[in-house]
């Protein structure tokens, strides 16, 4: 299990340096950063003042090496666009994204866990076909129009939610399921076919045998079983959702790291976006290690692998 | 069967109890008078030396004032923190300051406080974001408690603009004591609104400010209270107005526009922005001459015959709307020395597919359109192109690296708009293009020393025939290909008195309930 856990490792480490590596370098050829941040008309004269004062004349490698020794000491730098220490920003506009990504993925959960279960007791009845159309149609959609639709809906129509904000927990409804609902199928297939299976199993058929009640076989004996794998998915999801939150976080302009990461390359704010990238894929690397290590603890054969 | 309605029953209603609870009574507005606003981008400070947003404008002129001020209608030069002011040469000017304005936090607003502002500014050490404001100073002095002179590098006529258009007057003291930093979050003028709170990314309040100086050429505030508040989604933005939210919004396009303009409560004013849309051809031949390409556009006959193939009258009215319409110059129609009486290229395709036939190309030619933004104006051009046999690829990139292509000498033809920051002179956009600088892709040495001429005369008489000449050429060489202006689509509550104007910063200090 060490030795599963150090290779996992240091798999992690190495897709993180990757990713960073690969967003800084994309991220500076997609325009000139000079450019965006004098501005719109800016003369010859200005963007080279640009250039210079924020280092970015020098050959890129340079610029990376700079900024991930810099990044290692916990130091992201300065936003050249607000003037700001990046790690503030971030630790900032961290909780909303938080709030946003567990909410969702609760969301997600509660939805899915259900249809998965009733899909699975009546596998191939009208229920079982609702439940996947249910949970299809969440991944059909794509979230910032099924955001919009909630929005003229709720919003505009019956005026019950707020639209836009992050001021009180009702400004996360709807964005909380625009986001979760993404989720849900995902979680739903995994949990009807582990229930599936895991009904199917002698054990069930024993405490049938023993005339145990429906209610306690399904969701003691059965669902008990058939939820592990989900923990490990849902982790993922979790990373998903984090990332997936800047189209969200836009819509409903809630001040969080997505709407940060939107608004950051619109102006090529580089140290911002860079930050970002690093930390979500941080989190998504760690979030995918844990799953890993769920999984081999829960089934040994994978730490062979 | 019955229990299951009664079930259903129960749980309709529990989800209505819920529902009701969750109602937002969100009809701020006239009746709290508080004017919600929102803008798309964030503003990265406060300190108008330091932002170069459109928004930045727009707040600087409610929290501060400048020493000239601009009558929008009539584009008037006025005093506003100036009393009076005067040339002594063409290159001081003497400005006599009003006494007895109060900055918000109770300061006097005195002649120290204009020569540190304006020095500041002017350092290029302070490193402002705003360098072409203020690099034009040579030093501002002190000439009395109560007045200044302002020493020019050179003669430049654009100062009057740049003093009523830009420059806002910091308080010395406060300003030197809290910092660029501290100032971005917490700013303090002498304008009609004083802000109150900030909260980066999301909000600004401001409120009025009660003690604002009564002879003040921009008027007296009504309005309380503005939540300016940053939504970068503009579907966002249209469903809080139509929710009651914000009070107003603009920008909005043409067909959002149209169906706010049914809602009975709203009211959506199409206004005419000194933003032009026009097609530019390496007409100097860069990207031949530099990189060995094939290059059209260095005929005049295929750059005149593009200005035959677009219908802009069309793209105008139909895909713009509003005030939108035509120009033929290179410039914005109200500018000083936009001329219009030049060569005009009406949309003629037959006239067009003559002269790329004449120029050797009778069955067109293959070659790429870029542009940055207005991706349906674009492919209408498309459009039009390949009527007269132009089979243009689309290319659509980022501002700055269109702009980098460009200066690379390899875009042969580009869509692209300028604002002209909202300055009402000529100088803010011919000259800009056609004075040899990077983006002059037509390098026509002729038109650049007419321009410059003009450019640091103050004779005005003078200055307008020379900007004539050249824009009579520029239209001659068929070197862009002027378009259509522009139209801001300001939506807002019909509670609202609100009058845009073509420079397109809004101004609320000016706005009413009704």
């Amino acid at each position: 299990m060490l030795i599963y856990t150090l290779k996992r490792l240091g798999l992690a480490v190495l897709v993180t340096v990757s990713v960073s590596f690969v967003s800084f370098m994309l991220i500076r050829v997609s325009g000139d950063p000079a450019i965006a941040l004098a501005g719109e008309g800016a003369s010859q004269e200005e963007i080279e003042f640009v250039r210079v004062q924020y280092g970015f004349d020098r050959p890129l490698i340079v610029q990376y090496i700079e900024w991930a020794g810099r990044a290692l000491h916990g130091d992201l730098g300065e936003s050249p666009y607000l003037n700001q220490p990046v790690a503030g920003m971030l630790k900032e506009r961290m909780g909303v994204t938080m709030t946003l990504g567990v909410s969702a993925l609760t969301f997600a959960m509660v939805l899915s866990i259900p249809l998965g279960v009733l899909a699975a007791i009546r596998p191939n009845t009208w229920i079982d076909r609702i439940a996947l159309a249910i949970s299809v149609m969440g991944q059909a959609m794509p979230s910032f129009w099924f955001g919009l639709i909630m929005i003229i809906f709720f919003g505009v129509h019956l005026r019950w939610l707020p639209i836009s904000g992050s001021d009180t927990w009702k400004h996360f409804l709807m964005p909380t399921v625009a986001l979760g609902y993404y989720a849900t199928p995902a979680i739903m297939r995994l949990v009807r076919s582990g229930m599936l299976e895991v009904l199917a199993s002698d054990h069930i058929r024993t405490a049938r045998a023993k005339g145990l009640r429906w209610p306690k076989i399904l969701f003691k004996h059965a669902l008990r079983n058939a939820i592990i794998p989900v923990v490990a998915v849902a982790a993922v999801q979790l990373g998903f959702m984090l990332g997936g939150s800047i189209v969200i976080e836009s819509v409903f302009a809630l001040n969080g790291l997505g709407n940060l990461a939107w608004v950051s390359i619109a102006r090529s704010d580089l140290p911002v976006v860079q930050a970002i990238v690093l930390m979500l894929a941080i989190i998504y690397v760690f979030l995918t290690f844990v799953s890993d290590l769920i999984n081999a603890f829960l089934d040994p054969r994978i730490r062979n692998v | 069967m019955k229990s299951r309605i009664t079930h259903f029953l129960a749980i309709s209603l529990f989800i209505l109890i819920g529902a009701s609870f969750l109602a937002a009574p969100a009809w701020a507005g006239k009746k709290k008078d508080t004017l919600n606003i929102a803008f798309s981008k964030e503003l990265e400070t406060l300190d108008r030396y330091f932002n170069t947003a459109r928004e930045g404008i727009v707040m600087a002129r409610h929290v501060f004032d400048n020493l000239l001020y601009r009558d929008p209608v009539t584009y008037e030069y006025k005093g506003l923190l100036a009393k009076s002011y005067k040339w002594i040469s063409t290159t001081e000017m003497e400005i006599a300051l009003r006494q007895g304005i109060k900055f918000h936090n109770g300061a006097d607003m005195t002649a120290d406080d204009v020569v540190y502002t304006l020095n500041f500014a002017a350092n290029p050490d302070n490193k402002v974001r705003t360098q072409r404001y203020s690099n034009w100073i040579k030093e501002v002095v002190k000439s009395g408690p109560y007045t200044v002179k302002i020493l020019l590098k050179k003669p430049f006529p654009a100062a009057l603009e740049f003093l009523s258009g830009a420059n806002p007057i910091y308080p010395k003291d406060y300003y030197a004591k809290v910092g660029t930093k501290g100032f971005g979050v917490k700013p303090i003028g002498t304008g009609p609104y004083k802000i109150t709170e900030v909260i980066p990314g999301q909000k600004i309040v401001m409120v009025k400010n009660t003690n604002y100086f009564k002879d003040s050429p921009k008027g007296q505030p009504s309005i309380g209270k503005i939540v300016w508040r940053t939504l970068p989604e503009i579907n966002t933005q249209v469903a809080e107005l139509m929710t009651g939210s914000l009070d107003w919004i603009y920008l909005v396009p043409p067909d959002q526009a149209g169906k706010l303009a049914k809602m009975p409560d709203l009211k959506v004013v199409p206004a005419e922005t000194m933003r032009i849309g026009y097609i530019v051809f390496d007409a100097a031949d860069r990207s031949g001459k530099e990189h060995g390409m094939k290059n059209p556009f260095k005929d005049l006959k295929v750059r005149r015959a593009v200005n035959h193939a677009i219908n802009k009258a069309s793209i105008a009215k139909n895909l713009i709307g509003g005030e939108s319409r035509s120009v033929y110059s290179a410039c914005f129609p109200t500018q000083f020395g936009c001329e219009q009486d030049v060569k005009k290229y009406e949309y003629d395709p037959s006239k067009a597919k003559k002269l790329l036939a004449e120029a050797g190309f009778p069955n067109g030619f293959e070659t790429t359109l870029y542009c940055y933004r207005n991706r349906p104006f674009a492919e209408a051009m498309v459009g039009n192109l390949a009527e007269v046999g132009i089979k243009a690829k689309l290319m659509k990139m980022k501002y700055a690296a269109l702009r980098e292509k460009s200066r690379a000498g390899k875009a042969q033809m580009q869509f692209l708009t300028w604002g002209s920051y909202s300055i009402n002179d000529v100088s803010a956009i011919t000259s800009h293009f056609f004075e040899f600088e990077e983006d002059d892709l037509a390098r026509d040495a002729q038109v650049r020393d007419w321009l410059a001429e003009a450019d640091s005369s103050i004779d005005v008489a003078k200055r307008k025939a020379l900007y004539s000449k050249a824009l009579k050429r520029i239209a001659e060489q068929a070197y862009w290909c002027p378009m259509f202006t522009y139209v801001s689509n300001n939506c807002f509550s019909k509670d609202l008195d609100f009058r845009p104007y073509p420079d397109a910063v809004p101004r609320f200090f000016q706005a009413k309930w009704k």
